[in-house]
């Protein structure tokens, strides 16, 4: 029996083809399974496993180095408030604060209703609109208390929902299909491709 | 006077809302280099690189052809495209790849096609939410547009490109960990030599790794020549660089400057550029490339924006960031945070760094937040001698990768330049800005 849903499933399949070995798709695999569940639970780990011909304790092993990756349930946003240098320098730590108390949890914990996580994050990238909000890593762009406040309420209204889908689902484009460069064809042009450089360096010597 | 004669060469459609759409692409002179390229030898392809002695953009700084060209003598089997953009302060491939998707995707399908190499990746940081659909959407269009798959308009040449997330790790953006990642498994630097990937890459076969930046400069290089991008800069730093800058500046941002003609001053105080100091304070230091580099003080203000010009005063242009602290910033805090963040990222292989970062972060938060010592301060200097001995630049390696080497810059920096405000801090029992 699968634990993830058949779209998930074909997903994670369709993922493993793309590389050359199954093991490749993991951190991809990871992120499909966190879309499914919110965070990565012991049935997830142990599809991907499956799929990618890994055993569940490397799975975890793997997962557990990256900051993307939750081995407990998080909430439906996943807050990111960046302190690093440049986010710092625009009051970034004293920004933290504001959106624990806002949110009602402190850095690492998630609210009482399960909605949000609060993390404190290293640098996202996005300096020139310091500090850094990332909700579920969409930017949010709220450099200021009241429009951090006001996102909050939008998303606890809903409001924002075509803009932050639920924690774990990072990529809402789908690749359009699999491999197009059929392996004979390949095979086939870089012997042609080498054949003709060795001819040309031969024509120049 | 900042010089902004040069073209936008990665940033001209920066002006169009929705430049990152095939069809705005196509308008603006789309897929005409990739039509040219493949009427050309790859070796003449990969000549034209060369003659433009592209600088790697990433952090290095290799000249990207002579990447390529030590391939030459071995068939090279995978491009990966390093997206993993994580040095603090540095935003310039977030843009790349936001806002000019295609840009990026024509440049690595030019790349493969002068390497021979069939199957690429683009490797891009987990964070980047919107450019992974951005991205992938641009690969999308490139394969119903004819431009990737099989016989590549009409060619003898094929290509995949997949798009593959990384999940939140700075030191994936060091290219061995990076391959690491890629084949699935913690983001573990490899142990050197062999010190390059077309050597030993993905799944130990020669591959090739290059920048957001580099691979997006490629167009313009086989549209026009690899002597006219030769021609802008001056020195090794030939074209014109994506700047970051952020900090204490009035203007932050992403901006694409000519190389070697403009100064950091140009750069931070032109009002097409930076604009100057917020609330027109004194600027106070500067950090020239990335929290890895050693920082630099006002007098370094009219030194020019070029690799070699950075390294002879001892730090590096590296990724591209520029971080402006002013009179009010506090520089004992700024080290903690970015000794803090070397102590979170270290991936944990090698003594020096894993063991050495953590002390290091908590003496820079006793002297920070109260109960520092006025020993604290050498014993500093010399945590740091342990993990880069001597305290040189560039400098001596005990580590496997180059993460370890990088935490002393800022910490050695702020000691040699602001000695006074760590003995206040000590003395104060705290942060006297509060």
């Amino acid at each position: 029996m699968s634990h993830f849903r058949s779209d998930i499933r074909q997903r994670a399949e369709e993922l493993v083809a793309l590389y050359p070995r199954p093991r490749s798709a993991m951190l991809p695999m990871l992120h499909l399974a966190q879309e499914q569940d919110g965070y990565l639970s012991d049935e997830g780990i142990a599809e991907v496993a499956e799929l990618t011909g890994t055993t569940p304790a490397e799975v975890r092993g793997t997962a557990s180095f990256y900051d993307m990756f939750h081995l407990e349930p998080v909430g439906k946003y996943v807050v990111g408030v960046c302190t690093n240098i440049a986010c710092l320098l625009a009051g970034g730590e004293e920004f933290l604060e504001h959106a624990s108390t806002k949110l009602g949890c402190s850095v690492g914990s998630t609210s009482e209703d399960g909605l949000f996580t609060l993390e404190e994050t290293e640098c996202l990238a996005d300096c020139d609109r310091a500090p850094v909000v990332q909700v579920n890593h969409r930017y949010m762009r709220t450099t200021t208390p009241e429009a951090f406040d006001t996102m909050v309420d939008d998303l606890r209204a809903g409001k924002l929902d075509h803009d932050v889908p639920p924690h774990g689902t990072l990529i809402r484009v789908r690749r359009s299909a699999g491999l197009r460069a059929p392996r004979q064809e390949v095979a086939d042009q870089r012997v042609a491709a080498k054949a003709a450089r060795e001819a040309r360096a031969e024509e120049t010597k | 006077m900042a010089s902004l004669d040069a073209p936008r060469i990665v940033s001209s459609r920066r002006d169009f809302t929705d430049s990152f759409t095939l069809t705005r692409y196509l308008e603006t002179g789309g897929y005409v280099a990739l039509r040219k390229a493949l009427t050309m030898f790859p070796e003449a392809v990969a000549g034209e690189v060369d003659a433009a002695s592209l600088l790697g953009r990433g952090g290095a700084g290799f000249p990207a052809g002579r990447k390529w060209s030590m391939l030459r003598k071995s068939p090279i089997s995978y491009l990966v495209v390093n997206g993993d953009e994580s040095e603090p302060a540095t935003f310039k491939d977030h843009y790349l790849v936001e806002r000019d998707p295609h840009q990026l995707v024509e440049g690595v399908i030019i790349a493969s096609y002068a390497l021979q190499v069939n199957q690429a990746f683009i490797f891009m940081r987990g964070e980047f939410a919107l450019g992974l659909e951005r991205v992938q959407q641009a690969v999308n269009d490139a394969y119903a547009h004819g431009a990737l798959g099989s016989k590549i308009f009409g060619s003898d040449f094929s290509l995949d490109i997949v798009v593959h997330p990384g999940a939140g790790a700075y030191i994936c953006g060091e290219e061995t960990s990076l391959i690491e990642a890629l084949e699935g498994k913690r983001g573990f630097p490899r142990i050197k030599p062999p010190f390059f990937p077309a050597v030993t890459g993905l799944y130990g076969e020669p591959t090739v790794v290059n920048n957001v930046e580099t691979m997006s400069n490629l167009p313009w290089i086989v549209n026009n020549g690899g002597a006219a991008f030769a021609a802008l800069g001056a020195g090794r730093s030939t074209g014109t660089r994506l700047f970051a800058l952020a900090g204490r500046v009035k203007n932050p941002g992403v901006y694409e400057i000519e190389m070697v003609k403009n100064t950091f001053r140009d750069l931070i105080y032109d009002p097409k550029l930076g604009g100057g100091i917020i609330g027109d304070k004194q600027i106070k230091a500067f950090i020239p490339g990335g929290v890895s580099a050693p920082w630099f003080g006002p007098e370094l203000l009219d030194l020019p924006l070029g690799q070699d010009e950075v390294a002879g005063e001892g730090s590096m242009l590296g990724s591209g960031s520029i971080v402006v602290m002013d009179e009010t910033s506090c520089v004992v805090r700024a080290t903690w945070r970015i000794t803090k963040f070397f102590s979170r990222e270290s991936c944990g292989q090698c003594t020096p760094c894993r063991e050495g970062s953590g002390w290091i972060e908590r003496a820079m938060y006793r002297i920070e937040h109260g109960g520092g010592r006025m020993e604290d301060i050498d014993l500093l200097l010399d945590l740091c001698d342990n993990i880069a001995p001597g305290l040189t630049w560039p400098p001596q390696q005990t580590t496997i990768c180059v993460l370890g080497p990088s935490i002393p810059s800022s910490v050695h920096s702020a000691i040699k330049m602001f000695r006074d405000d760590f003995v206040a801090h000590v003395e104060h029992g705290g942060c006297p800005h509060e």
